[in-house]
């Protein structure tokens, strides 16, 4: 794991701190970096009622055994990757202290606890113009009846591989997406985006 | 494109997956036991069949699971969907293309 201290956001050259406004107005789109978030690769078997206990005992969050769906509990998301992984989102920097309280409770059961949190980075985007943005590059079925809050699929953007999670209806959506792609990504929605108004936040 | 329904994940683009090549070759119980001819049809005979395949994919750029699909050569058309290690389901399948 690195030292906190050496993390470096993956769009930090980009300088979007200095470009972040306070109110987006009338934008509609709304780009932000959401860095430094803990990311935990949990894998174990979802059949074992003894696994699921014990992950929840140990973070407070019942895993979500759908697939493409979400679940929060404690200060973590769970994010279904597959029929026995799952991506465990946690605040900046708490992913130490979440990983040890996995290991702990799972060291007797079949299971692995892998820190991430450098794999990835997170793109926050938002606005009433977000999905039209989002299906200029992604095949997937953006539709709400289909795809709606708490709703999270592995699919391709703009041909970059991204772990999608849409948080709420406005709609807004977080973009795992690896860090070697994000630059790439990042450029990618701001030139899909022109037309509908951009402003860039601050993601914190 | 293909439209292949993830067991997993529902109907994805075909560029989303890989194909593993035929599916239901078990590997020999023992190996050292086989010829040389036995071994290479092992390795490399495959079916190509006008008609019927059953092959191996893997979501790839989603899920990472790896399934089995009965696939038309013809029309690609996916006839059935089903898991790693559950036999081929009935699709009308020439038997007589199957290895022995």
């Amino acid at each position: 794991m690195a030292e906190a201290y050496l993390r470096l956001s993956a769009l930090a050259h980009l300088g979007l701190e200095a470009r972040a406004v306070a109110d987006p107005g009338e934008a509609g789109v709304v780009l932000s970096e959401r860095p430094g978030r803990g990311q935990i690769d949990l894998r174990g078997e979802a059949e074992d009622a003894g696994f699921l206990g014990a992950v929840e005992q140990a973070i407070g969050l019942a895993l979500p055994l759908e697939a493409g769906t979400t679940a929060s509990g404690g200060a973590a998301t769970a994010l279904w990757l597959g029929p026995n992984e799952w991506l465990v989102v946690t605040p900046p920097d708490g992913q130490g202290a979440a990983a040890e309280a996995l290991r702990a409770a799972l060291k007797d059961l079949w299971a692995a606890v892998t820190d991430v949190s450098d794999s990835r980075a997170v793109i926050g985007l938002s606005g009433r113009h977000a999905r039209d943005v989002l299906m200029k590059g992604c095949s997937l079925d953006l539709h709400p009846r289909v795809f709606g809050p708490g709703r999270s699929a592995q699919s391709a953007v703009a041909r970059a591989l991204v772990l999608l999670h849409q948080t709420d209806e406005a709609p807004s959506y977080d973009l795992y997406v690896h860090r070697s792609f994000a630059e790439y990504l990042w450029l990618w929605l701001e030139d899909a985006a022109a037309e509908y108004g951009l402003a860039v936040v601050s993601g914190g | 494109m293909l439209l292949i329904p993830c067991p997993w994940c529902g109907p994805r683009d075909e560029t989303e997956f890989s194909c593993g090549g035929e599916g239901h070759i078990p590997r020999p119980a023992d190996p050292a036991a086989l010829t040389d001819p036995e071994w290479a049809d092992y390795l490399f005979m495959r079916k190509n069949p006008k008609g019927v395949h059953t092959e191996r994919w893997v979501h790839s750029q989603g899920c990472r699971r790896w399934f089995n699909v009965a696939r038309h050569t013809v029309s690609h058309e996916i006839l059935a969907v089903y898991k790693m290690g559950e036999p081929p389901p009935e699709t009308g399948a020439d038997s007589k293309q199957n290895r022995t």
